[in-house]
């Protein structure tokens, strides 16, 4: 074990040094933008494969059933569709596309893993391809995140942000008709919830990515990417981490658990034992699996609190991206192109109610018929975008361990935002 | 005939070693080795940084932390498994019946994947949904955090791997006890010794070589349980459960990889046992054990 975990980078590193220095991977076969490509669906051919990140048992078919229809357009490509679980990917990716073995031709990628991937040298560009097609209808928001240095290295497949998702029946128990829109009233909501019902109010999910609604709300940021400046230890995300904490201590949320977090967030409101939880579209199909929501009527879908500033939550999503040493770089254009029209993204959204990253997708009569995506759509509109820098992975880790520690009782607001100011600093080096 | 050992060796172990041992005197990262993928051309940028990666992770108190914090856990668990251990295979070394039985019971936790066992009791764990605290509850007495406070996080770990890691002794015990002669007890018992007497003079002695070779493999494998903490808590709650191999492997594969910064992390552990494993060697040649 011991020689097997210390040698494993050196032996990634020497290989890939390996690789390089015979001139390396798969060069030389497409070196130009192939805008040359065939149009004529019959002339293409190869198989490709693609990561696919979503939940294999709830929206993993919808998925395979456009990849069939796909086939039978295509009939010369063959897609091998992989299922990697999405906490898996970015690491098995960057493993592969580092050693130049085993490397997917498409992956799904997060919108903060795209720009590490591009600065890497891992992806595709794609401007000029047939991969990016009619680019000014994509929604501004997700579209930034496919570009790195000025150049687009992703297709936005759907987007997402958070939402204060609730169990009607529950708030009309403690006499409330609508979820609430302030984290003030949120407190008051989860504790009447709490003294009528007997149920928790307000079940949290311990994870970095779910602190950022109540920073944005306080006027808070992370970073400021314009002025290479770490924002994070301010008055606001104080007060906006004050917010959390007291949240927990007044009893509004119970004292969430910190491993298995998001899941037991979940099945607590999914079995009608919380009110309310924040979280996204990519939620809902399994949610809807839950006993309290047969009835899908049931389910509340609310902007999130707003702080003393405002009410925001973070840009989430993902992408569709290609492998820079993919031998079938046509057909994955082509596979891109096809999974990444209004059409296609109108099924998606039809089906699962993943929001579409095309204007022109809203439009269609299907995912206007899609409450929940419509419920979603003024709630994207004033979603924040991050900043899409190479490091942005790195910064959810510490952010993590001030949440676990604060809720834990183990360091105040000012602590927590101090450590992880710290520890920013030490990503950020030549930051102020 | 030793040439091909040699050989084999020298190509699996000595040229990732002597790579690692390179690559941690540089300052490469994913982002700084040069590569070919195909129309992206990265140059190489990483440079020669001397003991520089070293003296940043010597001074950190992070690494004191995490440092502390392993040799507690290795010391814990090894303390516990050979005691436990012990104890079992002198039960079990009687004549008894069922004792194929409770041999096979007791060997079992040991034939789990460390991964499975560490998702069962993950799951056992649960503050909300657990076994445990479900029980807790019945029982009367309130339901604990066990993976959500770092205290708590750090029993609940050396509970598991005491369970995984207990059987493996035992049966190294077992063997040990079953190749002390049985005249020399006989022999004791004419001459009226006491069964403490018995213990103390004939058993410790008889397994002495038994106990140093294993509790020598248990402190190495120990010390570098990654399965374990990884799976059950992912280092947390914060880092308080991080060991120095999980904190080395975060090191080198969240984010943009630092190649060079893990590998100096990888060969400082390498050090830290290669010391150990010396000093225990002394140790026991001056009891006059022959290794």
């Amino acid at each position: 074990m011991m020689r097997r975990a210390f040698s494993a980078a050196t032996i990634v590193a020497a290989l890939a040094l390996a690789v390089s220095a015979c001139g390396g991977g798969d060069s030389g076969s497409t070196a130009a933008p192939a805008q040359s490509a065939a149009a004529d669906p019959s002339k293409i051919s190869g198989e490709i494969t693609w990561w696919d990140t979503v939940r294999p048992d709830s929206e993993g078919p919808t998925f395979q059933a456009l990849i069939t229809e796909f086939q039978a357009k295509y009939p010369n490509i063959k897609v091998k569709y992989v299922n990697v679980p999405s906490d898996q990917a970015q690491n098995k990716f960057q493993t592969a596309a580092q050693a130049g073995a085993g490397a997917p031709d498409v992956i799904r990628s997060e919108v903060a893993w795209t720009s590490q991937f591009a600065s890497l040298g891992y992806l595709q560009p794609l401007d000029g391809t047939r991969a990016l097609e009619n680019e000014s209808d994509f929604l501004p928001s997700p579209l930034s995140s496919t570009k790195y240095n000025g150049k687009s290295y992703a297709v936005p497949q759907v987007t997402d942000t958070l939402a204060l998702l609730y169990n009607k029946k529950l708030l009309k128990e403690a006499g409330y008709e609508k979820a609430p829109a302030t984290v003030e009233e949120l407190k008051k909501v989860a504790l009447d919830v709490k003294a009528k019902t007997g149920v928790n109010g307000l079940a949290l999910n311990v994870d970095a990515y779910f602190l950022l609604p109540f920073m944005y709300g306080e006027g808070g940021d992370l970073l400021d990417v314009q002025a290479k400046k770490i924002t994070v230890n301010s008055p606001a995300n104080v007060k906006a981490m004050a917010t959390v904490a007291d949240l927990v201590t007044s009893g509004a949320a119970p004292k969430p658990a910190i491993q298995d977090s998001y899941a037991n967030a979940m099945t607590a409101l999914k079995d009608g034992k919380a009110a309310m939880i924040y979280n996204g579209p990519w939620a809902l199909s399994e949610i809807y699996q839950g006993k309290e929501f047969q009835d899908k009527e049931n389910l509340g879908i609310a902007p999130v609190p707003a702080g003393s500033a405002k009410a925001g939550a973070p840009t989430g999503g993902w992408n569709y991206a290609i492998y820079a040493g993919s031998k079938n770089l046509d057909a994955s254009y082509e596979f891109v192109r096809f999974m990444s029209t209004p059409e296609a993204q109108a099924k998606v959204a039809k089906e699962i109610s993943l929001l579409p990253t095309r204007a022109s997708a809203y439009d269609n009569p299907d995912v206007q018929g899609n409450k929940d995506v419509a419920t979603f759509k003024p709630i994207i509109d004033t979603a924040v975008a991050r900043p899409w820098i190479p490091e942005g992975g790195q910064l959810f880790q510490p952010l993590l361990e001030g949440y676990q520690s604060l809720v834990g009782g183990k360091s105040s607001p000012e602590d927590m935002v101090k450590s992880v100011d710290e520890k920013y600093h030490g990503i950020f080096k030549d930051w102020s | 005939m030793v040439a091909p050992v040699i050989v084999v060796t020298a190509v699996l172990i000595g040229w990732p070693l002597v790579r690692g041992v390179y690559l941690s005197l540089t300052d490469a990262t994913e982002a700084t080795m040069g590569r070919t993928i195909g129309v992206n051309v990265i140059p190489s940028s990483y440079e020669f940084v001397g003991f520089g990666n070293y003296v940043d992770i010597l001074t950190s108190g992070l690494f004191w932390e995490k440092l502390i914090w392993t040799v507690g856990w290795t010391v814990a668990c090894v303390g516990l498994h050979y005691g436990l251990g012990l104890g079992l295979a002198l039960l079990l070394n009687r004549k008894m019946r069922l004792r194929s039985v409770y041999r096979l019971l007791l060997i079992l936790p040991w034939a789990v994947p460390p991964f499975v066992a560490a998702f069962i009791w993950r799951y056992l764990y649960n503050s909300d949904y657990g076994v445990i605290n479900a029980m807790l509850k019945a029982a009367g007495l309130g339901a604990v955090g066990w993976l959500d406070d770092p205290t708590t996080a750090k029993i609940a770990v050396i509970a598991v791997n005491v369970w995984v890691g207990v059987p493996f002794m035992m049966v190294a015990m077992l063997g040990g006890l079953q190749s002390i002669p049985g005249e020399l007890y006989e022999a004791a018992e004419v001459d009226g010794a006491t069964p403490w007497q018995r213990f103390r003079h004939i058993t410790v002695p008889g397994l002495r070589t038994v106990s140093s070779t294993v509790v020598l493999l248990g402190t190495i494998w120990t010390f570098n349980m990654f399965p374990l903490i990884f799976l059950i808590t992912g280092g947390g709650p914060g880092s308080s459960t991080e060991i120095l191999v999980t904190y080395a492997y975060r090191e080198a594969f969240t984010g943009i990889r630092n190649y060079s910064g893990s590998a100096a992390w990888g060969v400082i552990i390498l050090l830290l046992l290669v010391v150990l494993a010396l000093v225990y060697r002394r140790a026991l040649r001056k009891q006059g054990e022959v290794w």
